[in-house]
């Protein structure tokens, strides 16, 4: 651990407002003196939090992708769409850029998500001393990418509204696409509860010596 | 307590002074890099501005349907609530909470609690620091964005069904878009944070 971490000097880092403040040893639960937050030196319990949620994540996103995540009944039949089967459907009728777009943000993202999560929890717990900035790097590349995987989510939620019209066709959003929202809010707080100052703890007090600025 | 209080960095944990930015400026950390605050270009008032600006297009794209579909003479035409409430007879209550939180109460209560915050003035109460805490723990979870990028995924895909005819809230979700990015360049919550008293 750096010499000058607040952790190390003994002191409390606040989450919220990054205020540094010194523990009254009367209380059992510390808050931080100016937003009122409960401090903690590091998120408690973050590597096995982040790993159960993680781990939850690898299961669902199975059905996520497996089944479908919406129905489409007309009157020449059924069709069920999975998150796929709605990227071929947008490249196939021509609106590539779109198709790569979902792909990139319902298919690549989420699994992106979970294997560099599972990266940075590896790589914590054996307790790496390299390249720290670029995992911090990475930690908050996955925090902003996240919340984009809520695509597919929004346009079943427009479709099934959209297309009631008995004489064309109705849509239903399909068990898909709980487990896709259930993936997609459970990684997001899976890097909530990860604590990327744990990234710089095994670094001693060298954490600039083996990486470029 | 000194001036210039003490901050850690939230990635690396390293503590070190706060230091005054010239106006645009930022600081990063001295060991990892990481922003640890901006000096905003921009004033409160803009900020006020801009936040009154998205509550009032918020509400107007609540209100009106965001686009409409017209095939063989049938219309259909949904608000965001409506969609909502759609999915939640369907059995979905997931998604539809999912969706209701994400567009419709995120953003609401944000704008709300940050419009107060800059009109209050009681920003040194407990009220105004929870209120703040709020703020920055909703933020991650707005997404107005992402929900507009939807928007044009569902236009496409239903383009190639029926005649599209786009509704009010269309254009009001469209101009929330830069709002908010806005917004997150210019509400600067260090500000409000270092105007709130220390409690001993």
């Amino acid at each position: 651990m750096h010499p000058h971490s607040a952790a190390a000097l003994g002191l409390y880092a606040c989450h919220t407002c990054a205020l540094v403040s010194q523990p009254h040893a009367a209380d059992e639960i510390a808050h931080c003196p100016r937003c009122g937050s409960v401090l903690h030196r590091r998120k408690p319990e973050s590597v096995s939090r982040t790993w159960a949620l993680l781990i939850t994540a690898y299961i669902l996103i199975i059905p996520a992708n497996v089944l479908p995540i919406m129905q489409t009944g007309s009157l020449f039949g059924s069709q069920r769409d999975t998150i796929l089967s709605g990227v071929l459907y947008l490249w196939s009728s021509g609106s590539w850029a779109l198709a790569l777009l979902v792909f990139f943000a319902s298919v690549i993202v989420p699994i992106a998500k979970l294997v560099a999560l599972t990266y940075l929890l590896l790589s914590v717990q054996q307790q790496s001393p390299r390249n720290p900035q670029r995992r911090t790097k990475l930690y908050h590349l996955l925090k902003f990418i996240g919340r984009w995987s809520m695509l597919d989510i929004y346009v079943v939620t427009l479709l099934v509204a959209l297309v009631q019209l008995q004489s064309l066709a109705t849509i239903q959003a399909a068990p898909g696409a709980v487990a896709f929202g259930a993936v997609v809010v459970i990684t997001m707080f899976a890097s909530m509860t990860f604590d990327p100052r744990m990234i710089w703890d095994s670094t001693g007090g060298h954490g600039n010596g083996n990486n470029t600025q | 307590m000194p001036t210039n209080p003490l901050i850690a960095c939230h990635d690396c944990d390293l503590v070190q002074h706060e230091v005054p930015l010239p106006l645009g400026g930022v600081a990063t950390c001295a060991r990892c890099g990481a922003v640890l605050y901006r000096s905003s270009r921009y004033g409160k008032s803009h900020t006020l501005a801009l936040c009154i600006t998205a509550a009032i297009l918020l509400v107007i794209a609540n209100i009106f349907p965001i686009i409409g579909i017209e095939s063989q003479g049938n219309r259909h035409q949904s608000t965001l609530f409506g969609a909502v409430q759609t999915l939640w007879q369907e059995d979905m209550g997931l998604i539809a909470g999912l969706v209701f939180f994400t567009i419709l109460l995120v953003p609401a209560l944000e704008l709300t609690l940050l419009i107060w915050l800059h009109v209050t003035s009681r920003i040194t109460s407990g009220l105004a620091a929870l209120a703040l805490r709020l703020v920055v723990a909703m933020q991650p979870w707005r997404m107005v964005e992402v929900f507009m990028l939807g928007l044009l995924v569902s236009v496409v895909k239903l383009s190639h069904l029926a005649h599209i005819v786009p509704g009010v809230a269309l254009w009001c979700f469209a101009a929330l878009l830069p709002l908010f990015a806005l917004l997150n360049t210019t509400f600067n919550p260090r500000e409000l944070w270092a105007a709130m008293p220390l409690k001993q």
